[in-house]
């Protein structure tokens, strides 16, 4: 089970190479990859930077692996989510959950995601020439995190 | 001395101007509400921030509500509704 908060880029397959280094324990890989859309109704806007509360942030991410293996009978999971300066088309965020069966690892991986959407510490701020803007946060993201209580 | 400390992120930093501060308690001990109280005291923005948009907050880095006790040495965190992912 691990947590990375950082500023730096991430490898997939490096990443999808940890989680299959539990086989043949394991039948499952599921990977969620997030990525900076390109900037919808704006477009003068250049880049997002993406704030968080150091400390805090790794505290939820562990606490909602932990919490997701007490639901389902996953072997590993891994977080990864970047901070700075970002792209469209940058890699943003990765959860990855591995199990004996698809089912646990498919629900564990909606679930940190869906949880990790309302209860992390990060914030969005849009950057462009005319100035900074923050993200608001959308009920629709609220929505899909109540499904699991 | 009942000293703690206040982080403010995001918007919120931006819109107070403040990123960290020093708080003194008047007591040992006191609420999330009352300290939040206390802030909306200050003046406009202040007054503004606290009591007409939504602020999350954090005692020692996990999630807290406005019943929380806080005590001398805490950390508390405030900050807007998240939007990482």
């Amino acid at each position: 089970m691990s947590v990375l908060v950082q500023i730096e880029d991430f490898d997939v397959a490096a990443l999808y190479n940890t989680l299959k280094a539990d086989a043949p324990q394991i039948g499952a890989i599921v990977t969620f990859t997030g990525l900076v859309r390109e900037f919808n109704d704006d477009a003068s806007v250049d880049s997002l930077y993406l704030e968080h509360y150091p400390g805090m942030t790794e505290q939820v991410l562990e606490g909602l692996i932990k919490e997701a293996a007490q639901r389902w009978p996953i072997i590993n999971a891994i977080i990864v989510h970047r901070v700075g300066e970002l792209r469209p088309a940058d890699q943003i965020v990765f959860v990855g959950v591995n199990s004996a069966h698809r089912d646990a690892a498919f629900a564990a991986a909606e679930y940190l995601m869906d949880i990790l959407k309302t209860k992390a510490p990060f914030w969005k701020r849009e950057q462009g020439p005319e100035g900074d803007k923050w993200l608001d946060a959308k009920t629709s993201d609220d929505e899909r995190a109540t499904r699991w209580h | 001395m009942s000293t703690i400390k206040i982080l403010y992120f995001a918007r919120l930093r931006d819109e107070l101007d403040c990123s960290e501060e020093a708080f003194e308690l008047a007591a040992e001990s006191c609420s999330v509400a009352q300290l939040k109280q206390q802030l909306a005291e200050r003046d406009g923005v202040w007054q503004q921030v606290f009591t007409e948009s939504l602020v999350l907050v954090a005692v020692n880095k996990a999630i807290a509500n406005t019943e929380t006790v806080i005590q001398t040495g805490d950390e508390i965190g405030f900050f807007p509704p998240v939007t990482g992912g």
